[in-house]
């Protein structure tokens, strides 16, 4: 049962302006198709949306809860006994617990809130919209994409309330920690849940990927050439190719560690002494987990930083009211960190024993990748560079963004030549680094995505005063809160330690802990404020009533104010030319749909 | 919960609610005002803000640097010969990427500010520029490449072979703490199986002692002379350490900042690091005026709920300070089964530090 059927039996009967009123009344829709099991793509992209922001909240709420053990190591707060019961003996964070919330924040943050969260609510809303498509290629893989996600959050969640806790090694989830119970509480039934609700989650990125995919290659629009697209299309579409490509090795080297764990099989282990016993197991090796996580690993860095890359480049030109600079360079650089992001895994590894040959050609593919982002970053420039600048709370997230990716970006170089790594792996430097380029850039393109493309989601608008607080705190917030951490790195102070008071060399980082901890707090609040706004305006939101309150070119805002499924009315529009004349020949704007003029300079 | 707790709540909540209440308020008022209005007085207000925020966050910088350069361990310089290249490495990349920052940065703010939305402002079209932007392609191309010469060389440097006369130890992470074993007289460490490990009998490393049928493992004669030791290492200044680095059970890291150095600790790989400290402890802690200094090792790779507190110390003392610490040692062997100790102690000690000083010197 096709539902672009039903559109086309509406346009025959309901005029045009009416009809999204009443496709309330749909006659197949019940509450469960309309919003629980909906295949509609901007209800999937809702459900992903809203399930990131929980899981963001959370994994949020852990870092707060670990920020507190950090900075108040000597603190009692019983509070955080009744919270957490065992897990906060006398009012004081235990080691376990410690450890728990730091490997479940780090793959909630990663994996839920800004790979499902953010490419699953982005690429789920936009690719139909902006290609001109009524749907994704596949609804129903589409939905169970989502379901699939759904249930995997579940199965993680539920590994908080296991007996002997939810895994607590990392997010890197490292053998032989990882594989044998023996060696941490976390590893045991824990871990068993975290890989499957990990799998889970694989299978739904791929679901979701190959959709992405399959929709930018074959439903664009008439007159929607691959070299017309906004660039949010391309960012998305590069993000699904790394995802399908990577996931599956991902896939494989859990794989393993299950068998590792129950079958007796030797992947991962051997010559291991530990409980006073000696395993049998011989002849694996640690290092090949290693190889097969980052193979993932990194291109899941940029599986992240695409999406934002690409909301960032349309919010920038549409609010600069200028086309993009250098889209064509654009979608090269594009194309290229998305080569090299499969060809410098071993940047991580760099002080595993890794041959140091072979490590050469990894800091050489490494910083290679950094000639495609300072691209970005000066086409960006260049774009602001004499635009008409309107500063709504989306644009200011997006400036936001650039000067985080500059800051983190930056610190990569440092880290990405390995003689420099032996110093700085695994501190605090690390830490800053992709907390800056990736954590906090990302979730400012979450943010520039979310204000911006809100009025196409709820038909209403997102309070501005709102949003200025919510981008003033969170910048300035996220600059205190990661700058004194490369100090501290530099000065050695390893990641993941629970408290540094017995250590000489990096005890009297006490006040600068506390210092971070307590703004952390701050961002964290400032963020549920930006929750509230999210839902009081779903409801009491100012109403949009223009149907392109943006005046921007793209496609989805040629649909009504609030699209039914099916987004277009009557017939999807034809696309004449690029996403990006703005301020052309003296229009302010000049949408996708209109035909080029007869005496209209040739400029693109 | 206490009736702090609540009041710290109630307090949060009130901030909350003021915010809120201002917010939907000024809703209300740019609809009176003009929709119009509004937006133009909220564009020059952030646009002020976004060159503020430029202007307050340089002076940040050099205000964080100026506060915690000190704290980091470049101030002392590196305390192995090999990591003055680390450190050297370091100031290249920090002048190169500060130069981009402070360039990137200001562009970016300086833009926002001076391009700010104005009436009857129209925007420049500028789709692109070709040679724009092969400039911006091959000039951090040609830094980067410059970057990239440099940090290999250094690279190469430091994970060359060790040098034929360096000290060799070698150091064990297990779950959580650090065992050592110098190789003794023969200047070979004996060998090893996992297998063989009895923390019971005093075999913390399962070094071959004994023949046993059933392992079908054969004992090496040159374990006799090892000696272990647990969390501290002794090492001598001036003279290169080559480390040989094992784990018994999940990897560990051995992380030594001070020395710029850093390597895992693989359960079934060995792997190496070596470095030349420059200076004693002892000179250390007047360097860093703190009494307390201490080389530390620290677990640089998570390893378990008790990661945060494997540490390990490294001394590094003169070479007669060296000898007369060596002496002193016994080997494990003799340690774990004092019955097989040879009797005549008193002419052993005595030779123990010529001997050891003439393998230190390198035959
Ligand atoms: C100029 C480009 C970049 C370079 C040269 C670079 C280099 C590196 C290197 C060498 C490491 C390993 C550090 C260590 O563990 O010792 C690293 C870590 C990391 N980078 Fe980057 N990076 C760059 C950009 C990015 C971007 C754009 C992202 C994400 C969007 C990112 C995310 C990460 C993450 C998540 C880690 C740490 C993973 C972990 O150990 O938990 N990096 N980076
Ligand atoms: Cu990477
Ligand atoms: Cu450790």
């Amino acid at each position: 049962m096709s539902e672009t059927t039903h559109i086309h039996e509406h346009v025959t009967s309901v005029p045009h302006e009416a009809h999204h009123e009443v496709h309330h009344e749909h006659h197949h829709e019940t509450f469960l198709t309309k919003y629980v099991f909906s295949q509609d793509h901007k209800t999937i992209a809702k459900q992903f949306l809203i399930t990131g922001m929980f899981w963001a909240v959370l994994g949020g709420f852990f870092s707060v809860v670990f920020r507190l053990q950090l900075g108040f190591p000597d603190a009692k707060f019983p509070w955080l006994e009744d919270l957490l019961g065992e897990w906060a003996r006398g009012g004081q964070l235990q080691p376990e617990a410690y450890y728990a919330l730091v490997t479940m924040h780090g793959t909630v943050l990663v994996f839920f809130v800004l790979t499902a969260g953010l490419s699953g609510t982005f690429s789920n809303l936009l690719i139909p919209l902006q290609c001109g498509a009524r749907d994704m290629a596949s609804p129903f893989l589409n939905m169970l994409s989502y379901w699939f996600f759904f249930i995997a959050s579940i199965v993680m969640l539920s590994s908080l309330f296991v007996q002997t806790g939810p895994f607590s090694g990392g997010w890197t989830a490292y053998p032989p920690l990882s594989a044998l119970g023996q060696a941490s509480p976390g590893s045991k039934v824990g871990m068993d849940l975290w890989l499957v609700s990990m799998a889970l989650f694989v299978v739904s990125a791929l679901l979701g990927g190959l959709n992405y995919i399959a929709t930018v290659l074959n439903m664009r629009t008439k007159g929607m050439s691959m070299t017309r697209l906004p660039l949010t299309i391309w960012a998305f579409f590069f993000t699904a190719v790394l995802g399908v490509l990577s996931f599956p090795v991902l896939f494989s080297g859990f794989i393993l560690l299950i068998f590792d764990r129950h079958f007796g099989t030797s992947f991962y282990l051997s010559d291991i002494y530990i409980n006073g016993q000696a395993l049998p197991n011989e002849g694996g090796s640690a290092i090949l987990y290693q190889h097969l996580f980052w193979f993932l690993g990194h291109p899941e860095v940029y599986i992240i930083l695409l999406p934002a890359m690409g909301m960032v480049s349309e919010i920038l030109s549409v609010n600069s009211r200028k086309p993009i600079f250098g889209y064509m360079a654009m979608i090269g650089s594009l194309f290229a960190i998305t080569i090299l992001a499969f060809l410098v895994w071993a940047h991580h590894m760099f002080v595993t024993g890794l041959n140091p040959f072979l490590g050469a050609f990894f800091v050489l593919l490494t910083l290679l990748i950094a000639v495609p982002s300072a691209i970005k970053v000066f086409n960006w420039l260049t774009t602001i560079w004499r635009g008409n600048i309107r500063f709504t709370p989306a644009m200011m997230f997006a400036i936001g963004f650039v000067s985080l990716f500059i800051s983190g970006g930056l610190t990569g170089i440092f880290l990405g030549n390995s003689a420099l790594d032996i110093h700085l792996h695994d501190t605090y430097f690390v830490i800053a680094h992709f907390h800056i380029v990736m954590g906090v850039a990302s979730m400012f393109g979450m943010f520039a995505g979310i204000y911006h493309w809100y009025p196409k989601m709820y038909g209403r608008y997102l309070n501005n005063t709102l949003g200025y607080v919510h981008f003033w705190i969170t910048m300035v917030g996220a600059y205190l809160i990661f700058w004194p951490m490369h100090y501290t790195g530099l000065a050695g102070m390893p990641r993941r330690y629970y408290d540094y008071s017995i250590w000489e060399s990096f005890k009297r980082f006490t006040d600068i802990n506390q210092f971070i901890s307590i703004v952390a707090i701050i961002v964290f609040l400032t963020q549920i404020l930006f929750i509230f706004n999210f839902f009081y305006s779903i409801w009491k939101g100012r109403k949009v009533t223009t149907q392109n309150p943006w005046g921007a070119n793209t496609l989805e805002w040629t649909t009504p104010i609030n699209p039914g499924h099916g987004n277009w009315v009557g017939e999807i529009p034809e696309v004449h030319r690029w996403a990006y004349d703005y301020g052309k020949d003296g229009n302010e704007f000049i949408s996708q749909t209109t035909p080029v003029g007869e005496n209209e300079s040739k400029d693109h | 919960m206490s009736a702090e707790t609540y009041l710290i709540i109630a307090a949060a909540l009130l901030v909350f609610i003021v915010i809120f209440q201002i917010s939907k308020a000024s809703e209300y008022v740019s609809v009176l005002k003009g929709e119009e209005k509004s937006k133009q007085q909220n564009n020059r207000i952030n646009a002020f803000l976004m060159l503020g925020f430029m202007i307050i966050g340089f002076i940040g910088v050099w205000y964080c640097n100026h506060k915690m350069y000190k704290s980091t361990l470049f101030f002392h310089g590196s305390a192995s010969v090999e990591g003055e290249k680390i450190d050297e490495m370091f100031m290249l990349t920090t002048a190169v990427t500060g130069l981009v920052f402070i360039i990137t940065q200001f562009l970016l703010f300086f833009f926002a500010w001076k391009y700010q939305a104005k009436e009857g402002k129209k925007a420049f079209y500028f789709p692109h520029n070709n040679k724009l932007e092969v400039i911006w392609t091959v000039v951090p191309a040609i830094f980067l490449a410059v970057l990239v010469v440099f940090g290999l060389r250094f690279w190469f440097r430091i994970t060359s072979d060790a040098p034929e006369n360096a000290l060799k130890v070698e150091i064990t992470g297990k779950q959580f703490g650090w065992i050592m074993r110098y190789p003794g007289k023969d200047k070979t460490f004996g060998k090893r199986n996992f297998k063989a490990i009895s923390d019971d009998k005093g075999n913390s490393l399962g070094q071959l002692w004994e023949d046993n049928a059933e392992l079908k493992l054969k004992a090496d004669k040159a374990n006799f002379d090892d000696v272990v030791t647990t969390q501290t290492m002794y090492v001598v200044k001036g003279r290169p350490v080559h480390l040989i680095i094992m784990s018994r059970d999940v990897i560990h890291d051995v992380g030594l900042s001070h020395f710029r150095m850093k390597m895992d600790a693989v359960p079934g790989i060995p792997t190496t690091l070596w470095f030349t400290p420059r200076y004693t402890t002892k000179e250390m802690k007047e360097i860093t005026g703190n009494p307390d200094f201490v080389y530390e090792i620290s677990c640089d790779q998570m390893c378990g709920n008790g990661h945060y507190s494997m540490k390990g110390i490294i001394e590094v003392v003169t070479q007669e300070e060296f000898d007369v610490w060596m002496a002193k040692q016994k080997p494990s062997y003799y340690v774990a089964n004092p019955d097989k100790e040879p009797k005549a102690p008193a002419a052993d000690t005595t030779k123990v530090p010529t001997a050891t000083a003439a393998v230190i010197k390198g035959k």
